[in-house]
């Protein structure tokens, strides 16, 4: 018996170079590179097939991977399959159970799969966590969808994983199982497991990630600190449209960094919202009536996580890219 | 704390999918123990009687007792294959699956699981119906720890070869086409019922051609000391079955077919 402990803030999962392609030929991953520390919450965006499953499932070693390769508490996931395997739960996006097995048999199968002895007192703390305890004599197919879900994540939290995987976790789940999952997601990370999500819900993203990565057409195409994208997220546009085309800027706008359209019939103003939600508005307006330059209409607009995301995947701005479940 | 085994075998996965498989019988309980029973029985009032009438000896046995290993034979065949195939196939049907392949399990624990649960039920619908026979005539042993091991290496190298079908079939149809379309036959061809001494010499020497002619022979010797081909053929030959069905199934967990894409 070893035991492995993995320190907050280390490196718990490395993905070098993953590719992955599929037998007939198609390229699920494109060499995808992703590092991930120990404690963090990391959610993967993306369209429906864009290659989070197959991300997922091959670090699970559900998929062989193609090329490239994958560390898991600094194990590979071919050769010390048995370490990393360990120290990963998986909650697969499709709900699959068995049906004639009682919810508390299920549970007590996955700990022993993963090789952990039998710990009643365990179980029975993720079954009241996951509001299954009433239910731990009913079989399986008696379940509702809601309650399978939250049997897969019973049985993947079963034998203490050290990474939690959840593919699409809350497709098609109601209110109260998407409170208990954050609650349980938070006491996971309290005590120090690293999660990682898929989801194609931006809100979700927004709402639980340390990190956002973006997936699309099998390339990890941007990995982000939450806070680094919501400064994104945070900055307003001010738009002024103008009667007259203005030649160039007056110097006394120079201080507000206005920009002036080609044709110089709109004045964009750029700024923050601060929490206290401090700005400059009111100045450049008093600045613009001092400089005798009248507009006929003014708009503000704020970039979403989403237009970002949308601009990123190159998926047509009507919403499609979050779209039908799969 | 995160305990987890290095290099050790996952004895609690052997165990935990035994169980589970052993469950899946149990619900079946029943109809598992009365089936062989029922058949058995069967099988003696119809053959035993009807035929045993008329064929009164095959090689100094009486015929009852002369059917005894092929019946036995028969059960253990085609009960290892479908417990086996239904085994694997079906987790690999409904996605359930996706939880032993992303388990710290060898492929040597996922057979000692599934392959263990199954032949261990095939084996004992075996002594059930040895025993059922029991009640029909009167039964003689020779060679009980030859008869045992018989039954066990039959059972498991079966079981195997249904885990690999189970594994390689993408449909029910293909499930039940190879025990029905080609064991069975082989089983009544094979000398279950009849002695092959007592066909034309060209059907002999073809019905040698038969691998279940050498379970049958192999196991009727354990009983009565008469055989079609020799007891060590029969021993080596089935022993060699079981280590090519192992080989066959560590090289579909290396390569992932039908498993992992
Ligand atoms: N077993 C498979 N064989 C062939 N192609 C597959 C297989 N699994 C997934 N794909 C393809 O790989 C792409 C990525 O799928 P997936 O990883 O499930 O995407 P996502 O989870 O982001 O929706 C899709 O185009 C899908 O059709
Ligand atoms: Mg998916």
């Amino acid at each position: 018996m070893t035991i492995i402990e993995p320190e907050v803030g280390s490196t718990i999962l490395s993905v070098q170079q993953l590719s992955k392609v599929y037998a007939g030929g198609f390229e699920a991953l494109k060499s995808v590179n992703l590092d991930i520390k120990a404690g963090e919450i990391i959610a993967l965006l993306g369209p429906n097939g864009a290659g989070k499953t197959t991300l997922i499932s091959t670090i699970c070693g559900l998929v062989q991977p193609s090329s490239g390769r994958v560390l898991v508490a600094g194990h590979d996931i071919t050769t010390d399959y048995r370490i990393t395997r360990s120290l990963i739960g998986l909650v697969p996006q499709e709900l699959t159970t068995d049906s004639f097995e009682t919810v508390w048999n299920t549970v007590s199968f996955s700990r022993g799969l993963f090789g952990r002895a039998p710990d009643p007192a365990h179980i029975e703390r993720v079954l009241r966590s996951l509001s299954l305890w009433d239910k731990k004599d009913n079989m399986l197919r008696t379940l509702s969808g809601g309650m399978k879900r939250r049997v897969l994540i019973a049985k993947a939290l079963s034998h203490e994983p050290r990474i939690l995987f959840l593919d699409e976790p809350t497709a098609g789940v109601d209110v109260s199982l998407r409170r208990d999952m954050w609650a349980i997601v938070s006491d996971l990370r309290a005590n120090g497991v690293t999660i990682i999500l898929t989801t194609h819900y931006i809100e979700e993203a927004e709402e639980i990630a340390d990190r956002i990565g973006v997936i699309n057409h099998g390339e990890l195409i941007l990995v982000e600190e939450k806070r680094a994208l919501m400064a994104k997220l945070g900055k307003k546009q001010l738009e002024l449209e103008l009667f007259e085309p203005l030649e160039g800027l007056p110097t006394s706008l120079a201080p507000f960094g206005l920009e002036l359209s080609a044709n110089g019939l709109k004045l964009i103003y750029t700024f923050e919202t601060t929490e206290s939600g401090e700005n400059n508005i009111s100045s450049v307006l008093e600045a613009l009536r001092e400089a005798g330059i009248t507009f006929k209409d003014l708009h503000t607009s704020q970039s979403s996580l989403e237009e970002i995301f949308v601009g990123l995947v190159n998926q047509p701005a009507d919403g499609s890219a979050r779209g039908a479940t799969k | 704390m995160s305990k987890v085994m290095s290099r050790v075998m996952n004895y609690y996965a052997v165990l935990a999918i035994y169980k589970f498989e052993m469950a899946r019988m149990r619900r079946t309980l029943l109809q598992s123990i009365v089936t062989p029973v029922l058949t058995t029985s069967l099988y003696f009032i119809v053959f035993g009687a009807a035929i045993g009438s008329r064929i009164q000896e095959v090689g100094g046995v009486g015929y009852g007792a002369f059917i005894v290993p092929g019946l036995i034979m028969l059960s253990l065949l085609t009960n290892s294959i479908s417990n086996a195939s239904f085994g694997i196939y079906f987790p690999k049907f409904s996605g359930t699956v996706y939880e032993v392949l992303s388990a710290p399990v060898s492929t040597l624990e996922v057979v000692l699981g599934y392959v263990g649960a199954a032949a261990t039920k095939a084996i004992i619908l075996g002594l059930i119906i040895l025993v059922t026979a029991g009640f029909f005539i009167e039964l003689r042993i020779a060679h009980p720890i030859i008869m045992l091991l018989f039954i066990v290496l039959t059972a498991l190298s079966f079981s195997l070869f249904g885990f690999i079908l189970g594994i390689w079939a993408d449909n029910f149809e293909k499930l039940s086409i190879v025990p029905a379309l080609i064991i069975t036959p082989l089983v009544f061809l094979g000398g279950s019922f009849y002695s092959t001494d007592m066909l034309p010499p060209v059907w002999q020497s073809i019905s040698l051609m038969n691998p279940v002619l050498y379970l049958v022979s192999g196991l009727r010797w354990s009983f009565y000391e008469i055989s079609e081909v020799n007891v060590w053929v029969s021993l080596v030959g089935v022993s060699l079955f079981l280590l090519v069905c192992l080989g066959v199934v560590y090289a579909i967990f290396r390569t992932g077919y039908r498993l992992r894409p």
